[in-house]
């Protein structure tokens, strides 16, 4: 039988060892395992825009950094937890300016580069439209989406929520309006591969978010407002649109379909669409 | 004072039982009141949670169970699109403002605060008995509503009209909104009269020598925590109110005019539904330091003590706790970055929500510098403590991507977001909340909890917590939105099924261990061994007192305090703990720190 004194320390040491294992093994091993095992699997859908580009380099990065302080900060808690069991006495350590200034300064300089590095991103993707971009309007509703072309006039015509019929109307075009006689009304989502796209949305009802998962493009829908969306597909193929905005029970269903296709294809798919004029 | 409130205490004793336990003016009652009531939400709320879970991990399994408990959630024995809504709505207004605010604020509050700065009671004891007994009926009406026309709220915990303002939008918006909103104002009046009566009795009742720079840290989180309670609740309040208005006489400050739900034609005009947003997350964000720094304080506390060492920098976490506070009042824009808000705004909140992170990053690195060259303790208190760095800083680094705009643009709205919060404040906080109980059970019923089914409870939960939530960071960065009812629409997702069967497995697994730690506490609180007056060995003002205190907390002369609530291994002293009460000339006092007699 050892005496109390040893049991207790015994078990201090049992509990230390125990508590900077499963900090090291879990947290730090599981963590960054799973994180390599995550990406040849779940992890970011392929990127098929210029945006896309430029913001997961920004996320990259910011993995980066918060990967290295993840990994030190828990090295550190499990080494100090164990070295804390093994002590007789504490150090009675109650102050240090120059390690606290380090630790404040440090982590400072760090944010100010990622804030920098953030708010270009964040400016170039919020850049104004070219003159010669695709310009269509993107109206979400309770459960999905209408898309409308311009026609040749270049110029949206007027609606009004009262002439809004689900079969004959859905968009509730103005039939005073000439500038909306050639506008057109579709359910998919028709792009240019390389041409920049000027979304102008909308909503019908509540809000909702228009989030395009591999152009990296997400922007609420708000009722009330025309919000400006601007990116560039640059890879042609078939795509989704979902909603990130819990919007009410189909929520879940709300999806949209997108076609990004050369320019010569997108003009004789737009020319076989009948003007949508009530 | 003293002679009044001995007095008074005599009298307490020939009170009728109910006025002793059930309608009770004291702090200590009225704590352990909170504690139990927000515990009866947690097993509510968490068992939402397994609902939740259920339907994402197993969306194809029959739960005949469930059928019979919720006849009209359920459809063949599998839960329907808008009772998921519902759920996970009221799995959020339970968790956040029913469970840990309450737990928090009101629990650890209530029954701290007076302890700890030698008081008597608080400063207004009938005001303090009015918010207890408004939670319960702001909890009837909650709960009320999953048994009216269309079922309770299902418009998220954040609300955002047109969806929660027009009855057509989804069921929930029914009537279910409506009593949503009410409770939420009956509660946020409770909080008010909470956080007043905080306020001012750590302002006014601390006792001879207890100074600013001699509070325990669970007090100057607390404290703090009721200034910003003060400040952000008012403004959710006001616009529950305008969105009742909205619902029920007309009003139109979130409708825009132009809308169509339904294929009926809204008749409101000129609201905007930004606003909402705005005066939401004006509270929200506060509200998740409301949640996380009581239990940084409580953190700091149970650790100091078990390290046998004085929290490391004082003065700096202190000041980061007012720095986080001053500065959540600054990025309620980061909730809002894709929201329509101008894009230059959106730079403006990002510097502010980054800048958060640097006082968030002192916290951290004290409490590793407190740790170092320490002879640590492993009591269940301790594991929680340090287990709430890890959970703390996990949750915070992600924190980190949804603060930048432009990462924000693909990860808003995703489950990454849901890991980010589940980490960094729903379980830290519940970590700060395990860590409390442990540490003060003694105090509070007299008798000690069971240390070996601590450690089970410990490890289970700690564990349960990175398998739950870990892998919640894939399926957002795979773009997994939040709120959705399944998985198996777009094509994006197709991959994330065995990830949300992996999630829901672990949520059981973490939901059981809490199981553990209701038996213990119970079974403790009538069987467990008697306590002593300071079973820790620890230095603050409570430990002074019986376990459990009698009315009036302490004898017949309140405390002194001579000294910080640190002097941890102090060198030359005769035991590792130097109590506040201890006068300076005794014993030596601290080398460094907030003692005041020691430099002189």
């Amino acid at each position: 039988m050892m005496p109390p004194g040893e049991t207790d320390r015994a078990a201090t040491r049992t509990a230390a060892r125990n508590l900077s294992l499963g900090i090291l093994l879990m947290v730090v091993v599981g963590g960054v395992g799973s994180f390599l095992i995550a990406r040849a699997r779940w992890w970011l859908p392929p990127e098929a825009s210029t945006q896309a580009v430029e913001i997961d380099r920004l996320f990259y990065t910011t993995l980066a950094v918060t990967g290295i302080a993840f990994v030190l900060v828990h090295v550190l808690l499990a080494l100090f937890v164990w070295q804390g069991g093994r002590r007789e006495r504490a150090e009675h350590f109650a102050e240090h300016n120059t390690l606290e200034l380090t630790y404040t300064l440090v982590p400072t300089a760090i944010l100010v580069t990622l804030i920098a590095m953030g708010s270009v991103v964040w400016a170039r993707v919020h850049q104004p439209a070219p003159a010669d971009a695709l310009l269509v309007e993107v109206r979400a509703e309770q459960f999905g989406w209408l898309f409308r072309y311009p026609g040749a006039d270049g110029a949206f015509g007027r609606y009004e929520a009262r002439l809004i019929n689900t079969r004959t109307n859905p968009i509730g075009l103005d039939p005073a309006d000439p500038a909306g006689r050639d506008d057109i009304v579709v359910r998919e989502l028709h792009l240019v591969a390389n041409r920049t796209v000027h979304v102008r949305l909308r909503s019908k009802d509540v809000i909702h978010s228009f989030f395009i998962p591999t152009f990296r493009v997400k922007q609420d829908a708000v009722p009330g407002m025309i919000l400006n969306v601007v990116f560039t597909p640059n890879r042609a193929g078939h795509y989704e649109i979902a909603c990130a905005e819990l919007c009410g029970v189909g929520h879940y269903i709300m999806r949209g379909k997108i076609t990004v296709e050369p320019q010569q294809a997108f003009d004789s798919w737009l020319a076989s669409q009948a003007p949508a004029a009530p | 004072m003293t002679v009044t409130h001995t007095a008074h205490g005599a009298a307490e004793h020939a009170l009728p039982w109910w006025r002793r336990y059930i309608f009770s003016m004291d702090h200590k009652v009225i704590g352990i009141q909170y504690l139990f009531t927000s515990m009866f939400m947690a097993v509510l709320g968490g068992f939402l949670a397994m609902l939740i879970r259920m339907q994402l991990g197993f969306p194809t399994a029959k739960f005949y169970w469930a059928q019979w408990l919720f006849p009209g959630g359920f459809a063949n024995n599998q839960i329907k699109p808008d009772f998921y809504l519902a759920v996970v709505t009221m799995h959020g207004t339970i968790m956040i403002f029913f469970v840990l605010t309450t737990a928090l604020s009101g629990g650890f509050g209530n029954f701290l605060i007076p302890l700890q700065i030698g008081a008597r009671d608080m400063a207004f004891p009938f005001l303090n008995m009015m918010s207890y007994w408004l939670y319960p009926p702001a909890i009837i009406v909650l709960l009320a509503s999953f048994f009216v026309t269309g079922g309770a709220a299902s418009a998220g915990w954040t609300a955002y009209p047109p969806l929660s303002a027009l009855r057509n939008a989804v069921p929930g918006s029914q009537v279910g909104q409506t009593l949503w909103l009410i409770s939420l104002a009956i509660l946020i009046v409770a909080f008010l009269f909470g956080s007043l009566n905080y306020i001012t009795t750590i302002l006014q009742l601390r006792t001879r020598g207890m100074s600013f720079t001699r509070l325990p840290l669970t007090i100057w989180g607390l404290f703090v925590t009721a200034i910003l309670m003060l400040f952000s609740f008012p403004v959710l309040l006001a616009g529950a109110i305008m969105l009742l208005f909205d619902r029920t006489a007309g009003t139109s400050f979130f409708v825009p005019g132009g809308l169509v739900v339904g294929n009926q034609l809204v008749q409101h005009t000129g609201g905007n539904p930004l606003l909402w947003q705005h005066l939401f997350w004006f509270l929200g964000h506060p509200e998740v330091y409301v949640l996380i720094l009581p239990p940084m304080g409580i953190v700091s506390e149970v650790m100091a003590t078990n390290a046998r060492k004085p929290i490391f920098g004082y003065i700096f976490m202190v000041g980061s706790i007012i720095a986080i506070a001053f500065l959540s009042f600054l990025v309620w824009g980061h909730h809002m970055f894709i929201s329509g808000m101008n894009p230059l705004l959106g730079t403006g909140f990002m510097v502010t929500t980054l800048a958060i992170a640097i006082p968030s990053a002192i916290k951290t690195f004290n409490w590793l510098a407190t740790l170092w060259r320490a002879k640590i303790r492993f009591h269940t208190s301790m594991l929680f403590a340090i287990g709430f760095i890890s959970l703390f800083v996990t949750g915070g680094l992600t924190g980190i991507f949804l603060g930048s705009p432009a990462i924000d643009i693909y990860v808003q709205d995703t489950f990454f977001v849901v890991a980010h919060f589940h980490f960094v404040m729903a379980s830290a906080a519940l970590f700060g909340i395990f860590a409390g109980t442990y540490h003060w059970f003694p105090k509070m019923f007299g008798r000690m909890m069971n240390e070996r089914l601590g450690r089970i409870h410990f490890w289970l939960t700690f564990v349960g917590i990175y398998a739950t939530f870990f892998p919640m960071h894939f399926a957002g960065i795979a773009g997994m939105m939040r709120r959705i009812f399944s998985v198996s629409i777009y094509q994006h997702l197709q991959g994330l099924a065995w990830v949300n069967i992996f999630i829901s497995l672990a949520a059981f697994l973490l939901g059981a261990a809490q199981l553990i730690f209701i038996y213990n506490l119970f079974r403790s609180i009538f069987r467990g061994p008697r306590a002593e007056r300071n079973p820790w060995q620890a230095t603050t003002l409570e430990w002074e007192a019986d376990s459990p205190p009698p009315h009036g907390n302490f004898g017949p002369q309140l405390p002194e305090v001579h000294r910080w609530p640190h002097d941890f291994s102090v060198p030359g002293a005769p035991a590792d703990f130097i109590p506040q009460t201890v006068p300076a000339g005794a014993v030596p006092a601290a080398v460094h720190g907030g003692s005041e007699e020691s430099e002189s």
